[in-house]
């Protein structure tokens, strides 16, 4: 078995902080200062295999649509 | 047609135009809650984005129900035109002309919402501003229209959405409204 | 002035210009002198192209520093025809290679976008500069009776340089940068595959095709090939352009440019997203890879120097209020962090004593990197932490209400 790799993009010109994402990824994201999502790699969080059906909902949740998983 | 079948539909109209009301009037407030980015009605943010889904979801079910009682229902002689294009009805046609700018505009609205990662945010966002003029037109609809309009009962609950959508409007505008406002610099473009 | 085209004598081979002058070869702007340094433009397939572009070694002059055969060889084959855009929007103040290029080599610039975009069987040809720049190149265009270059005028803005930033402006759109999930090369320009290089990368690519990577390598080391245009300014001297070996120390830049060494307190490397050097560093080497061990980087190929009378906290809290004003304010990490930075730095540089003013500059610093569709915070924050490190003598003496500057 291969590891599929998921990482969530965040399109920072469309988030506005509204903290959706990190109430369903407690274990990825935090808020800054301001209230925008903070997670390992920036722009290109890594998701782990037990986190992909929260990123799944995070994405089609955020009311920006700043979220975007690819393998 | 029996007229025991007839007055169910009359009830089943009345009734869910009623409900209809009420649950586009929590889906507002809930719209309005969630835009604030803030965890409102003791709910997680993702909640409050569930819920006024579900909640709108279910109103357009209700008007659905009451748009299509009526149309079977003689008394109302609502015709098929009457739902696309207002101000044509037989019977009272100003206050159901409402009725029929509010269900088009939900339509659309609805629609818009579902497809929101088809058409991007702006084309969603632009539409959706529409519902705060389909509510009130709803609204009015409800009182010019209904059967029960300007009994007191209804227009106490009538107030009581209004004076709850006009506070959480209210809200909305005031500068605090988005969390992290005070500490943000300005909105994003 | 310029020499009747009708008495030059063209060769059908002319050698490669000598020395380090090459992309200013011609000594002139006009087409008339352009084909007698260079000759006549020659004959490039795509797969040549790649090829003699991988040999020479060159990499991008805009700042990033991407292979430049690398980018070539990542616009897909596919059938879909692509377009090829120059990109010559200076926006960075401290850079002046690409204006100085366009006005007095736009016909070599000219040949790199027609060789690009023949070996690529291009739809489109564009190019992007200040209005200022325009000019020049339009005149040249005429001259040579060449109509498919279509100009665009970009903005005097720091980011309006940046890749999507072009192909968002050229689409008619705003000059900002916009969210990158696809490569430019795949999906740019109206969907189009779309090759944006830098002027002075398009000008070299015109001189390797008709000398070959053999004479691009003659000058430059082994690793860093060829030569490149600085932009160098100083607390003495406005900003000149020069075009150097790949390769040369910093002092020996400074020094041939008649430079007092002695006057100079640190210098910036690699323009306003750039880093900072102290003195006792600037014996690295111009290149990336001389460049790596001090953590700095060529970028657009600008040195500034500090002068020794000079603070170099104050004068990065200014330059960090300038790139903080200059954000396109479309991510929420740089609209509100770059501003934060910018004024704790201020604080720390202009006569707070607060000890914990490193530490959140730092800590800002970290908070923005890799948080924003371009790399305007990463810029940012790298200036910021590299001011921290080549003037931390000097952060003390700040912190304990001093300057080592001005007293």
């Amino acid at each position: 078995m291969t590891e599929r790799k998921v990482t969530m993009h965040i399109d920072w010109t469309r988030c506005d902080g509204r903290g959706l994402c990190v109430e369903l990824l407690p274990e990825l994201l935090t808020r800054d200062d301001w209230g925008y999502p903070v997670g390992r790699g920036g722009s290109e969080i890594a998701i782990p295999q037990n986190l992909e059906y929260a990123a799944q909902d995070a994405a089609a949740l955020c009311p920006t649509q700043a979220l975007r998983l690819h393998k | 047609m029996n007229s025991v079948f007839d007055q169910a539909l009359w009830a089943v109209g009345r009734g869910s135009g009623v409900v209809a009301i009420v649950l586009l009037t929590l889906s507002v407030l809930l719209g309005i809650g969630g835009r604030s980015g803030r965890a409102v009605f003791g709910m997680p943010r993702f909640a409050v984005t569930l819920v006024h889904r579900n909640v709108s979801l279910f109103s357009l079910l209700f008007v659905v129900v009451h748009v299509v009682s009526l149309f079977l229902d003689p008394f109302a002689q609502l015709r098929l035109v009457d739902f696309f294009i207002p101000f044509l009805g037989a019977f009272k046609p100003f206050w159901l002309g409402l009725g029929t700018i509010a269900f088009d505009l939900l339509v659309v609205v609805t629609i818009t919402a579902l497809l929101r990662n088809r058409i991007g945010p702006r084309m969603f966002k632009a539409v959706h501003w529409l519902v705060y003029a389909m509510w009130p037109v709803s609204v009015l609809h409800a009182i010019g229209n209904g059967t029960n309009g300007r009994e007191p009962w209804f227009l106490v609950l009538a107030v009581f959405c209004v004076m709850a959508v006009g506070g959480a409007i209210a809200w909305r505008l005031h500068e605090d409204f988005v969390e992290y406002r005070n500490v943000r610099r300005q909105e994003t473009r | 002035m310029t020499t009747d085209q009708s008495t030059v004598s063209i060769r059908d081979h002319v050698a490669g210009p000598a020395g380090t002058t090459r992309l200013f070869a011609a000594g002139s702007a006009d087409f008339g002198s352009h084909q007698a340094a260079f000759g006549p433009l020659p004959a490039m397939d795509r797969a040549r192209l790649i090829d003699e572009l991988l040999q020479s070694g060159l990499d991008g002059r805009g700042g990033a520093g991407f292979a430049a055969w690398q980018k070539l060889a990542s616009v897909p084959a596919d059938g879909r025809r692509p377009v090829v855009v120059a990109n010559g929007a200076e926006g960075e103040p401290l850079s002046q290679k690409d204006a100085a290029l366009l006005h007095n080599a736009p016909h070599l610039v000219i040949d790199g976008i027609l060789i690009a975009g023949r070996s690529l069987g291009a739809k489109e040809l564009h190019l992007f500069a200040g209005a200022e720049q325009l000019a020049p190149v339009a005149r040249a265009l005429k001259e040579r009776g060449e109509v498919r270059i279509r100009l665009h005028e970009a903005p005097d803005t720091f980011i309006s340089g940046e890749a999507t930033a072009v192909v968002s402006a050229i689409s008619g759109s705003l000059a900002v940068p916009g969210d990158r999930t696809k490569r430019l090369t795949n999906s740019g320009l109206n969907g189009r595959p779309t090759l944006v290089h830098n002027v002075e990368t398009l000008a070299h690519l015109a001189l390797i095709s008709r000398f070959g990577p053999a004479w691009f390598r003659s000058v430059g080391t082994g690793s860093s090939p060829g030569s490149r245009l600085i932009t160098l300014s100083g607390n003495t001297a406005g900003p000149r352009v020069y075009e150097i070996p790949t390769g040369v120390r910093l002092t020996e830049i400074l020094v041939s440019t008649g430079v007092d060494l002695h006057s100079v307190r640190a210098a910036l490397v690699g323009g306003y997203h750039g880093t900072w050097l102290a003195v006792d560093q600037l014996d690295a080497r111009f290149s990336k890879e001389g460049l790596a061990p001090v953590g700095a980087r060529t970028g657009a190929g600008i040195i500034m120097t500090l002068g020794s009378g000079s603070c170099g906290l104050a004068a990065t809290a200014d330059i960090l209020a300038y790139l903080a004003g200059q954000s396109a304010r479309q991510c929420g990490p740089c609209i509100n962090g770059l501003p934060a930075i910018a004024s704790v730095f201020a604080r720390l540089a202009y006569g707070d004593t607060n000890g914990k003013l490193p530490q959140e500059i730092s800590r800002l610093a970290a908070l923005v990197t890799g948080r924003g569709s371009c790399a305007h915070p990463d810029g940012t924050a790298r200036l910021a932490l590299s001011a921290l490190a080549a003037f931390a003598s000097d952060v003390d003496a700040h912190l304990r209400g001093r300057c080592e500057v001005l007293r």
